[in-house]
């Protein structure tokens, strides 16, 4: 059965899942920092201490992360034919797989922010820092293996969203392991892929645990 | 200039009210090694944090400079900031920079430009005694080391005031002791003005000229240093004084003292920070007749001068000679114990 396999078509679906996974995971990097930086600093002791404004992003956050994948993706059809003009195609999996993964993201830099020194950021004040300073040179420098940690845990969790997503129509290992290989009981060609996906997850572990060596000067 | 009238600060959490800082008033005068003392709760941490407001005020005036402090707008108050150096008890190194980084780090807020900053940060770790440590993170530091790091960055923009709170209070006594020298030695080659928070007695006997004592939020006793340490008068300073020198009435046995030294004169001798009379025994013995026979005492250095106290046996011929030049040509306060004629 194997002999079967274009290699074109796995090729193709493999680099569509590495496409999907990257480019999310560049937007996820951005807007869950935002989204981290946002619920510490509106926090209790934060530099934008704003019990309201906290309130309604942490709320928001909430919703989003208690959405099962696969239903966000259905709810977001309206936002995502308006945005990317198709529902069908990788770039049309790339709304919900940040959507998606965002808040989940935007969490765990939140968690990794408050493991910062209070009094590093504290010492940045009695420096005259302004708040733009402590978050670019303060919180984030300091908090980066964290945030490195947390974005690479969050790429594996991409990696098996691009799956799901692939399932209904985005392209990718998981379209090509559901349509050519489940749909026709290639069951060779499903393990195959799998066997892909386990690759894609161990290297994104394995960079992602590089840079977070490299940067621990701790 | 630092003037403080009627600071106060009070924490409202749950309910509860805490007065931490009440009613204080204070003059810290330019180029003092200024010391506050205090048991731990006293408010000490708190009252040097509404200096540069990282604490915010809630009541009362600090001037600092003829800069009033209190009424500045939160982007005046970053730039006066820019003028007072901090130091502190757990260093808070950014550990994700470099030590020559970690210096750069005010310099980089205050603006300045590339070339002057690797000038000045040059210039800063051969001041602290870094050198060969430039490209070392903090977590490759000793304690001692990563102080010096922070007071090269408290120093970085010239600032007029130097604010420590417990900033030896996580070394250990020999690095202490480096780390104030060092501290002494800034006040004398800037003529900054350190305020230091404290709660060793011995961190201010070694380095600082004046002394609050703070007890419930409140400066309850300052003065001179060498004057508290005399005449202390509140229980606080008397247990602080102690700490340094001894419970004196404790350990001084005058009575058997005076039984196994019957001869000659039995004299209390006080040094009260006087440099020029160090080598008063000495002196006596040469110039009159007499022996002395030290007993009993303690004596501690401080920035005044020698400070303690000595019980001697005065005994030979020219004893009323000697007490007459110790009483009239010295700045030693005598007493006399015993007097065996
Ligand atoms: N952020 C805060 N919120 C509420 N209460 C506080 C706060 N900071 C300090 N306090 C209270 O203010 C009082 C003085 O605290 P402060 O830290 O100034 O004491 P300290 O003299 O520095 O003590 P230590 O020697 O232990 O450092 C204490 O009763 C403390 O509980
Ligand atoms: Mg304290």
């Amino acid at each position: 059965m194997l002999n079967d396999i274009k290699f074109e078509d796995l090729i193709e679906a493999t680099y569509d899942t590495f496409y999907m996974t990257l480019i999310a995971l560049i937007g996820t990097f951005i807007l869950g920092i935002i989204l981290g930086l946002l619920l510490y600093l509106t926090s209790k002791d934060g530099i934008w201490k704003n019990k309201s404004l906290h309130f309604v992003i942490s709320a928001v956050v909430n919703i989003f992360r208690a959405i099962p994948f696969i239903i966000l993706i259905f709810l977001l059809f309206p936002f995502t034919d308006f945005l990317i003009g198709t529902i069908r195609g990788p770039n049309a999996a790339l709304p919900a797989l940040i959507i998606g993964s965002a808040p989940f993201y935007g969490r765990l830099v939140e968690i990794g922010l408050r493991e910062v020194d209070k009094g590093v950021v504290e010492a940045a004040k009695a420096m005259g820092a302004k708040t733009r300073t402590i978050i670019f040179k303060v919180l984030l420098p300091e908090s980066m293996p964290a945030l490195i940690s947390g974005i690479t845990v969050t790429a594996i969790a991409l990696v098996g969203y691009t799956a799901m997503a692939g399932a209904i129509g985005a392209g990718g290992l998981g379209s090509y392991a559901y349509y050519s290989g489940f749909m026709r009981r290639d069951f060779d060609l499903v393990f195959l892929c799998t066997v892909l996906i386990v690759i894609i997850v161990f290297i994104f572990q394995f960079i992602g645990d590089m840079i977070a060596t490299k940067l621990d000067k701790r | 200039m630092i003037s403080i009238e009627g600071l106060s600060k009070v924490f409202t959490s749950n309910k509860s009210k805490t007065t931490a800082v009440e009613n204080l008033d204070l003059n810290i005068n330019d180029g003092d090694i200024f010391g506050v003392i205090g048991y731990s709760g006293a408010g000490k941490s708190t009252f040097v944090r509404l200096l540069n407001r990282l604490e915010e005020p809630s009541g009362g005036r600090i001037t600092i400079n003829n800069e009033d402090i209190t009424a500045m707008t939160a982007r005046q108050l970053r730039i006066a900031r820019q003028d007072i150096g901090m130091i502190f008890q757990h260093f808070n190194l950014l550990w994700s920079r470099t030590v020559e980084d970690n210096i750069a780090f005010p310099l980089e807020i205050a603006g300045v430009t590339k070339t002057d900053r690797q000038k000045r940060v040059q210039e800063l770790i051969d001041l602290v005694g870094l050198s060969g440590k430039e490209k070392a993170y903090p977590s490759q530091l000793s304690g001692g080391q990563k102080q010096r790091v922070g007071i090269a960055r408290a120093l970085a923009n010239n600032p007029k005031v130097l604010l420590c709170d417990e900033a030896t209070s996580a070394l250990d006594p020999e690095t202490t002791n480096s780390i104030l020298d060092l501290l002494v030695d800034i006040n004398k080659q800037f003529g900054l003005t350190i305020i230091l928070i404290t709660h060793e007695m011995h961190v201010i006997r070694k380095i600082c000229n004046h002394v609050a004592v703070m007890e419930s939020g409140k400066v309850v006793e300052q003065g001179e240093v060498m004057d508290v340490f005399l005449h202390p008068r509140q229980h606080v300073t008397k247990k602080f004084v102690e700490q340094v020198m001894g419970n004196g009435e404790e350990d001084e046995d005058i009575a058997g003292i005076a039984e196994a030294y019957s001869e000659g004169n039995l004299v209390r001798l006080h040094f009260v920070g006087e440099t020029t009379n160090q080598a008063l025994i000495s002196k006596l013995a040469k110039k009159y007749d007499v022996d002395i026979n030290i007993l009993q005492g303690k004596i501690t250095q401080t920035q005044a001068g020698a400070y303690g106290t000595l019980i001697v046996q005065i005994a030979g011929k020219d004893i009323e000679e000697a007490v007459r030049y110790i009483k009239e040509k010295s700045s030693v306060e005598m007493e006399v114990i015993q007097d065996v004629k």
